[in-house]
């Protein structure tokens, strides 16, 4: 999960020395995918895959339309249960790594919990949640959250807890209590953290309620997929996938903005290494 | 005794446990008010240790640290410190980084609101004399490292400490940048009274800015031998090409390389 700290780390300045080579930097992300498109069809054509097992891109697109009504819906209702379970998850992973990052002892206590209920498969835990809430939107809601709120933790956790000995000395010495250099420093400097971590966590949460939903539930892509699935409707099923990948990187992007909004500092500094 | 604003009596401080480190012992040093301290010593002999017994960030084994006449228990919030990292609170102005210290000290926090034009103006007034005039508003990090540690200095003295302990503050900075912030150290010194205590490796520095020389022994540390500095103030950059000078920093010089010879 350290990876979603060193997101944070003051990002290169991009030299344009061309306005060409700007545009082309612009331009890139959507030049590869439709180049992985085309040789995606090219390579259905080229070795007459039956549509049953690799469909090309041109026959899900097809799929998409054809199926818009439920696809639809059922997107909405993934990218429902993924947000409320993130918004969960957000909420007490900063209550949570707030805690945690409060004193030495509570961190070092915890540590070690949340490493061991990170390691279980967030998968095994889905048959517990529908014994207990029965099939439907509650337990992918709350795979979700279970699967996306453990970086947000350990993030804000990070961030308190690496407050330079130094900077915590000049404010002790001024009278400091532990609540002032929390809300004085610690809080403001796990902020890059934390807000970096929400890009590793949202795409999680799809994981958590799309797992959920397939085994789980009548609604949601995961449940259209899984029964597409069951009646060799491959296309819809990549359907599916495309939509959830779609989703996947609006919310990351949304993520991503937000980051730059909140933390612009964290990228100009050097403070966060 | 009452005339002395920080003294430290055979204190022994012992880092981690009874088994821990014994960082200085048998240290016995006296400021008196207004005065200028400085202490140098071979590395990890206890220096910044010094500072922290007397700023109460750590409380001594045995012996007795006092503080303006009280016995140091917990924190002292008449001390300004400034350390070589200048610890600069990046999402914060410089301004804001320098009023800082007014949102906790306890006789600042809650007129902090009502007066923020009054202190805004004093640490205008503050940046003006270390020469950052008009940088306020830029953020830490639009600074260089001599700039940021004169808004250090800055933070150090918005709350009108009675004690400046600094901890070699000069120690990352270029030569002529550490010699003009010697100058601003030695004037503000000189305008406001403030007790200032200084460690450092520089015995140039500590020659040129102090009263009084503490020269500490290596680990577990304690003072060697106590120098006074016999030039008069105002003291200009030139007195360093004299003789006096000279013979005062070579002394120093020996006595340092012998207690690291003896450890
Ligand atoms: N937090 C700590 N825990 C354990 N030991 C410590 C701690 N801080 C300092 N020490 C030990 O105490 C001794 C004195 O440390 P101190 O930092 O006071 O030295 P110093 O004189 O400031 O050194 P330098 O000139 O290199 O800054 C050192 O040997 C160090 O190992
Ligand atoms: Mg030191």
């Amino acid at each position: 999960m350290s990876s979603a700290a060193e997101d944070t780390k003051p990002a290169m300045p991009v030299r344009a020395p061309l306005t060409a080579g700007m545009s082309f930097v612009k331009l890139a992300p959507w030049i590869y995918t439709i180049a992985l498109f085309a040789l995606w069809e090219l390579l259905v054509i080229a070795l007459d895959m039956p549509q049953t097992i690799l469909p090309a891109p041109s026959r899900v697109f097809q799929a998409i339309v054809q199926y818009w009504s439920p696809i639809w819906k059922n997107s909405l209702q993934t990218l429902y249960t993924t947000t409320v379970g993130f918004a969960i998850a957000v909420v007490a992973g900063l209550g949570l790594g707030l805690f945690i990052g409060w004193s030495k002892t509570i961190y070092a206590g915890l540590y070690p919990l949340m490493i061991g209920f990170n390691a279980i498969p967030k998968v095994a835990l889905v048959p517990i949640l529908v014994i207990w809430f029965g099939i439907g939107a509650v337990p992918a809601i709350l795979t979700a959250f279970l699967i996306s709120f453990f970086p947000i933790v350990v993030n804000v956790a990070t961030g308190l807890a690496t407050i330079e000995p130094e900077t915590e000395d000049v404010l002790r010495a001024l009278g400091a209590k532990k609540l002032d250099i929390m809300l004085k420093v610690g809080i403001p400097r796990s902020m890059p953290y934390f807000f970096g971590s929400l890009k590793v966590a949202i795409t999680l949460a799809f994981v958590g309620s799309v797992v959920s939903e397939t085994v789980a539930s009548n609604y949601g892509l995961g449940n259209m997929m899984s029964s597409a699935q069951s009646q060799f409707n491959v296309p819809l099923v990549f359907a599916g996938l495309l939509m959830l990948a779609v989703e996947g990187i609006a919310m990351y992007a949304l993520m991503a903005w937000i980051e730059r909004r909140m933390t612009g500092w964290a990228h100009r500094s050097t403070m966060s290494h | 005794m009452a005339q002395h604003l920080v003294s430290i009596e055979n204190v022994d401080m012992r880092y981690g446990g009874a088994s821990g480190t014994l960082a200085v012992a048998g240290l016995t040093v006296k400021v008196g008010k207004g005065e200028f301290a400085a202490v140098v010593g071979p590395s990890g002999c206890g220096k910044s240790t010094l500072m922290k017994l007397v700023t109460g960030l750590h409380i001594p084994q045995s012996g007795a640290v006092v503080v303006a006449n009280k016995h140091v228990t917990e924190p002292v919030s008449i001390v300004g410190m400034a350390f070589q990292n200048p610890t600069m609170l990046p999402w914060r102005t410089t301004l804001d980084n320098i009023l800082l210290p007014l949102e906790i000290v306890e006789r600042h926090r809650h007129r902090l609101r009502a007066h923020k034009k009054e202190y805004v103006e004093k640490a205008e007034a503050l940046l003006e004399t270390v020469g950052l005039k008009g940088f306020g508003s830029k953020f830490p990090w639009q600074l260089s490292g001599g700039m940021q540690q004169r808004a250090n200095l800055c933070r150090a003295l918005i709350h009108e400490p009675e004690l400046l302990m600094l901890d070699e503050p000069f120690g990352a900075l270029d030569a002529f940048t550490r010699e003009e912030l010697w100058c601003v150290i030695r004037d503000l010194h000189a305008a406001q009274g403030v007790t200032i205590v200084l460690v450092t490796h520089d015995l140039r520095e500590a020659t040129f800015l102090a009263d009084r020389i503490f020269v500490m022994s290596a680990r577990p540390g304690r003072v060697l031998k106590e120098h006074t500095v016999p030039f008069a103030r105002p003291r200009d950059l030139d007195i360093m090409y004299e003789k006096g000078f000279n013979d005062m920093v070579h002394e120093l010089h020996g006595e340092i390389a012998q207690a690291r010879v003896v450890a």
